[in-house]
């Protein structure tokens, strides 16, 4: 044996798990699939979620929500800005990242930064959209009316394939700024960076259970995505007219907002503005007796 | 004080003599009941026995003759729209509210359980005790939750803490008594096991973990030791002894970790609801949107449930 080999470091390689309630389990079913490069070596096994998994997230969403929905919008803004900052300082982690799942070396430093001004465009709008949206109503009798929204609740994502950070931060900043709960399905093709993702949410002091992420096959677990009764909105961003349909019956069960996000561009400004927020809210109006 | 420790003529034994625990062949064992796959039909089973078994209970300083009687509604109608479930075994309060209890209950067969005996510390003089058993006993309950003096018997006074059970047995009268060890408090698994036999010994009908005021509250080491216990004490005396694990039992997964538990340290005969319960409040919502869950295959949610 040479120097050179009896010296050399034994790899550390990082073990890529899912994201539930503030905790990084693996998947409770053991299944794992490979990730492949370009040149179909594996760069890691990445957790096939159950539905199991899935329930077990949409419970830590559902458990987060009362604490994140009363959370001020200042408080909320706050975390939404700390997210950035930590994603700004792992900048050339996440840049490694998607350059290993085969974008360009350039494409992928700006999808990171178009990452981070995401979160801060919408950390802005924390305190914001709640004026934009909301209204003093004319009604033709005394009363004083007004409608303000209020967050739906938990929401399930189907994140997009193509986009595997950008993507996933323009569909989780939008709702949870607003109040809401999220469970993710990662992009199936490039999902490395959803869980490292995840590991800076959970730097950022946002409370456990507030963003969950899975890992896993789209085609085995968009049903139950759509059907949980304890799921108040989806969004989906893939899938043809089948999907769509299958989607949009399944959410019938409980009257679900459906939220189609196919063919978004998402590295354009076309991607971010406060209808992303106003999407996953429910609109309260409230009649208050006024004179007599 | 009497003495400690010793066998007496009445029936007090000699706790030296109960077998010390293996504490991590216990929680190995338990591990290995966490391990069974309960699917399908028999998961559905199961979750219906569960339901059959629970005691359905409120036992909070805010509790209004109102919410008794809401939480009666609740245990005659678990959920109408689902045929063929089983009822709760019975609702559990305080003694001031077993009156309301037994009224909103009317004559289905669904049992009025109450603590008394000062729950849930129990620091109180012995002749107060048993006067609020006999006026729960009065009022209609046909069951007993009494805790045990956990001072006196952490202290080793264990003839104070058996006289103590036997005067109250004999106040319930036809009543069951549940004997709450309050297992939180006892510390270890040797001493969890010692209560067992002395309670048992001391009249019991049946034996409970906890008053669900202190954590940790019910765990499946401490009901296995507690299982093993009466599997002994059966071996011995012929009598069988009830159990009830209570508090901190919210999920239907671990429901049926128990009733797998139960059914490998007792076997069948123990498998019904005269003895083995579930105390909980929150339990029974979640075992229905199971059994739902299996009916429709769609998760549910709490929504579409009434409150328990």
């Amino acid at each position: 044996m040479s120097m050179a080999e009896a010296t050399a470091r034994v790899p550390v390689e990082k073990t890529y798990k899912m994201y539930i309630g503030g905790k990084f389990p693996r998947t409770e079913s053991g299944r794992y699939f490979p990730l492949e490069d370009q040149k179909g070596a594996v760069i890691a096994n990445i957790c096939r979620g159950s539905r199991k998994d899935f329930r077990n997230a949409v419970v830590a969403a559902r458990s987060a929500f009362a604490g994140w929905s009363a959370a001020t919008a200042y408080l909320r803004g706050q975390i939404l800005y700390r997210i950035a900052e930590m994603l700004e300082g792992r900048h050339d982690q996440f840049t490694a990242e998607l350059v290993l799942q085969g974008v360009g070396k350039r494409k992928a430093k700006k999808e990171v930064d178009a990452s981070v001004d995401r979160l801060i465009y919408y950390a802005g709008w924390s305190d914001k959209y709640q004026q934009v949206f909301s209204s003093v109503n004319p009604v033709n009798s005394s009363h004083f009316n007004f409608s303000v929204l209020e967050p739906t609740g938990v929401v399930s994502m189907l994140a997009p394939d193509d986009s595997g950070l950008l993507g996933l931060i323009s569909n989780v900043a939008p709702a949870m700024v607003g109040g809401n709960t999220c469970v993710v399905l990662a992009s199936e093709s490039m999902p490395l960076c959803a869980i490292s993702f995840a590991e800076v949410l959970h730097a950022a002091d946002v409370p456990a259970g507030v963003v969950n992420i899975l890992t896993g096959f789209h085609e085995e677990l968009t049903t139950q995505f759509a059907s949980h009764m304890d799921v108040n909105a989806i969004i989906y961003c893939d899938g043809d007219v089948d999907v769509a349909k299958s989607v949009q019956i399944e959410a019938a069960e409980n009257m679900k907002r459906v939220i189609s996000r196919v063919d978004t561009k998402w590295a354009e400004e076309s991607a971010q503005s406060p209808y992303f927020v106003q999407d996953t809210q429910e609109t309260k109006t409230t009649w208050h007796p006024i004179g007599g | 004080m009497s003495v400690t420790g010793l066998p007496s003529a009445s029936g007090l034994p000699d706790l030296r003599q109960v077998t010390p625990v293996d504490e991590v062949g216990v929680n190995e064992r338990v591990a290995r009941f966490q391990t069974r796959s309960i699917k399908k039909e028999s998961k559905i089973e199961a979750l219906k026995m569960i339901l059959s078994m629970i005691d359905l209970t409120t036992l909070e300083g805010q509790d209004t003759p109102g919410k008794v009687r809401q939480l009666c509604q609740k245990a005659i109608h678990l959920h109408d729209s689902m045929p063929g479930l089983p009822h709760v075994a019975a609702v559990c309060v305080y003694p001031t509210m077993v009156g309301v209890a037994r009224k909103a209950l009317g004559d289905c067969d669904i049992n009025v359980a109450s603590v008394a005996t000062a729950f849930p510390s129990g620091m109180s003089s012995r002749k107060i005790k048993l006067e609020e058993t006999r006026t729960a006993v009065a009022e209609g309950a046909d069951e007993i939750d009494m805790v045990i003096s956990r001072g006196a018997f952490l202290q080793g006074d264990y003839g104070f803490v058996f006289d103590e059970i036997a005067a109250v047995k004999e106040a319930c009268g036809d009543a069951h008594l549940k004997v709450i060890l309050e297992t939180g408090e006892l510390g270890t698994l040797d001493l969890v096991r010692r209560a067992s036999v002395l309670a048992m010994h001391a009249g019991a009908d049946f034996i409970k973990t906890s008053t669900g005021k202190i954590q940790p509250a019910a765990t499946m080491p401490v009901t296995f030791v507690m299982l093993k216990a009466i599997k002994s004490f059966y071996f011995e005396t012929g009598r069988m002894i009830g159990m009830k694990p209570a508090g901190g039992i919210s999920g239907a997964k671990l429901a049926v970790h128990y009733l797998v538990m139960l059914r490998e340290t007792l076997g069948n005969a123990w498998m019904t609801p005269e003895w083995f319960r579930f105390g909980a409040s929150s339990l029974a919502n979640d075992v229905l949107m199971q059994l739902q869950k299996q009916a429709t295959g769609v998760y549910q949610s709490a929504d579409y449930f009434s409150k328990d």
